[in-house]
């Protein structure tokens, strides 16, 4: 089996989908010839031609609003956003129509569509392209949230994403990209949107976390009995797990990169403390970035979580 | 080196019918006696929805309710040149386009009433939910036309908006989108003048509306918007350019709104009376009724059947509407997704 890495995987499985499922279309800026500006299309447009690989004009709300006419005349088309801070434009559209087409319509149209996008610092890029607005998309009935973390989950979770009958936004953490290679099988495998996965196995305390930052919280936990709790899907995040994780330990730290205020783990805490609050022996922890616009390259390493704060943090809760 | 003219553009406008009812026999669209009285049904039908819905609103029998007295002929002449198997992307402004396509009445009612059942699209209509973010449906009706080119189908799709619409960047980024690809989308632009209390002059420095599509490689045409027949020949030419695989057309249907922009609004508060009396003047359905007048197709027995029958469809959907059993508050949850989210599914226990 091949070791690959991010871009690798979710490179392969829009080929495989593609060649599965003539319905699968993928659109952006430099999807095509130049196979994306991290590679992640690299090779598509000459398997499957500039009619189903397309370069598009540069236009964010143009993209995402094209696709979702596209998929709402049935085909499944995977727009790529160059970086999450380009987004923006596209939100009226994502908002506005992709996540309310079926509700609208009572439906009768439907949008299956992917908006796959790179997020997240630490690759030293120029302002607006290191974002992590997940939680944006969370508040959004209608939107799934999908995150992977690895190279596997990467695979079977986009391939699901495209499979979904419903408008997905995709976070591939650019900093994970090419970081990490791990085997990755050829063919199908999918891995169920909604659905977390323990990253780590412990009885002490629940971290919880997604995409780069779920790799800090492993580091941080070595040498702690720790459940690490890969969320994977964001929107519906699975609540199950995070509940019967907290039953059994007691003790919470949620761990992103985003602004701490009305971040996603904000969410998460007050469900844990909806539903779990008597099994606490201590506060709910969260672990973020500060709030504070994302800093030029110099000052992100201060921005985000780093491996010393997680740590900090599982200290501090394990002190109850 | 001296500087040269590299591209130049003129953007035409196109009349059939003057304002006494004479057409211009050069020009008259292919439109058979039976075309044609289908035609004026039609606008019976819209005008007198139109109207019906406007006192059920004041009557606190609907909600806010966009009228669009004075497009009809924008409206009908435009839908009247596809076929059933072409896509319309609607705005919130578009009933005559609606009543054209044989979409349900009672339903448009039980829409503008507040109940979403009414844009459940019925099946066998090839009619997008209504879009009420001002321009940005264009974009859909370019990915409708980008699948319609993908999958090799003949289908047209086409996409209804305002003068205020071009404005947005929507429009321009699916006008940039649509002359990019060559596709087979028809752009509708009824410049009624107003958006809300803007005018048309506040919106673009630009002569016409019909010269953005230059801008966008592809052609753009001015027509009387309240001339059904120039509207429905400008319509039926993009139509079947496009599906010959020509590419898009923009037509800027040159047009007036006269009433106000919603229930809401009060137009007397930025227009003047002599405008509007101008405009009255110029009323799509006067025109049309002396064209078919001397043409000898508007006997008195016709346009009896046309009322009665109007009545009768009209009577039938206001009932319809109104006897309608009320929604069922899981509705609202129910569609969110292909299936319910597990705290969906508890939050449906409050219903």
């Amino acid at each position: 089996m091949a070791k690959l890495n991010m871009v690798q995987a979710i490179n392969l499985a829009l080929k495989e989908e593609m060649q599965r499922d003539k319905d699968v279309i993928i659109l952006g800026e430099d999807v095509g010839r130049d196979g994306g500006v991290f590679r992640v299309t690299e090779g598509l447009l000459d398997v499957f031609g500039a009619e189903r690989v397309i370069d598009t004009p540069l236009a964010e709300s143009g993209i995402v609003g094209v696709s979702i006419g596209m998929a709402a005349r049935g085909l499944k088309p995977v727009a790529e956003i160059q970086f999450m801070g380009f987004i923006y434009p596209a939100l009226d559209q994502i908002s506005s129509h992709a996540a309310r087409l079926r509700s609208r319509s009572r439906g009768r149209y439907t949008c299956p569509l992917v908006v796959r996008t790179p997020y997240g610092a630490g690759i030293k890029a120029p302002e607006h392209h290191s974002e992590s607005t997940e939680a944006l998309f969370c508040h959004m009935p209608g939107i799934k949230v999908v995150l992977p973390s690895t190279p596997y989950t990467a695979k079977g979770l986009l391939i699901s994403a495209i499979r979904d009958p419903d408008p997905v936004v995709f976070l591939e953490s650019a900093r994970l990209y090419r970081l990490i290679k791990e085997e990755v099988p050829e063919g199908e495998y999918t891995i169920p949107l909604g659905k977390a996965r323990l990253a780590q196995e412990g009885k002490d305390v629940t971290v919880i976390s997604w995409g780069a930052m779920l790799h800090r919280c492993l580091q941080a936990a070595a040498g702690f009995s720790a459940d690490v709790i890969d969320l994977m899907t964001l929107n519906p995040f699975d609540e199950e797990t995070i509940y019967s994780s907290v039953k059994k330990t007691g003790r919470v730290v949620i761990v992103h990169e985003a602004p701490k205020t009305c971040g996603l783990g904000a969410e998460i805490s007050a469900s844990i403390a909806e539903e779990a609050m008597l099994f606490l022996k201590g506060p709910i922890t969260r672990v973020t970035a500060y709030d504070a616009v994302l800093p030029l390259p110099k000052l992100e390493d201060y921005y985000m979580p780093t491996v010393e704060r997680i740590k900090k943090g599982i200290e501090e809760v394990l002190k109850y | 080196m001296p500087e040269k003219i590299i591209e130049s553009c003129s953007v035409t406008r196109l009349d059939i019918l003057n304002e006494k009812g004479e057409a211009d026999q050069a020009l008259m669209p292919s439109l058979t006696d039976d075309h044609l009285r289908e035609l004026y049904e039609m606008f019976i039908l819209a005008r007198t929805f139109d109207h019906r819905a406007l006192n059920l609103q004041r009557e606190g029998r609907i909600g806010t309710y966009a009228p669009i007295l004075g497009q009809e002929a924008s409206q009908i002449g435009t839908a009247y040149a596809l076929d059933k198997t072409d896509w319309i992307f609607p705005s919130f402004r578009e009933n005559g386009v609606l009543v054209a396509r044989g979409y349900p009445l009672y339903m448009i009612l039980q829409y503008w009433g507040g109940d979403e059942r009414g844009i459940k699209v019925p099946d066998h209509l090839n009619i997008f939910t209504i879009s009420i973010p001002v321009g940005t449906h264009v974009l859909h009706a370019v990915g409708s036309a980008m699948a319609a080119k993908y999958r090799g189908e003949k289908t047209v799709s086409m996409v209804y908006f305002g003068d205020g619409g071009t404005s947005e960047g929507d429009f321009h980024e699916g006008m940039n989108f649509a002359g990019t690809f060559k596709l087979p989308v028809v752009f509708i632009c009824q410049n009624n003048q107003w958006a809300i209390s803007v005018p048309r002059e506040r919106q673009t420095a630009s002569k016409t509306l019909a010269q953005k599509a230059v801008a966008y490689g592809f052609e753009g045409i001015q027509v009387d918007g309240n001339d059904i027949l120039a509207v429905y020949s400008a319509a039926k030419a993009a139509v079947e350019k496009a599906r010959r695989g020509e590419g898009p057309t923009l037509i800027e249907c040159f047009t007036y709104r006269m009433t106000d922009h919603t229930t809401a609004d009060d137009a007397s508060r930025y227009r003047t009376k002599e405008q509007v009396a101008a405009w009255e003047a110029k009323d799509p359905l006067l025109r049309f009724r002396l064209f078919m007048e001397q043409r000898g197709l508007l006997t008195e027995a016709f346009q009896k059947e046309v009322d009665a029958v109007t009545k009768q469809k009209v009577d039938e959907a206001e009932k319809m509407a109104e006897s309608a059993a009320h929604a069922d508050p899981s509705d609202m949850i129910t569609y969110t997704y292909a299936s319910l989210t597990p705290r969906q599914t508890k939050q449906m226990r409050d219903f």
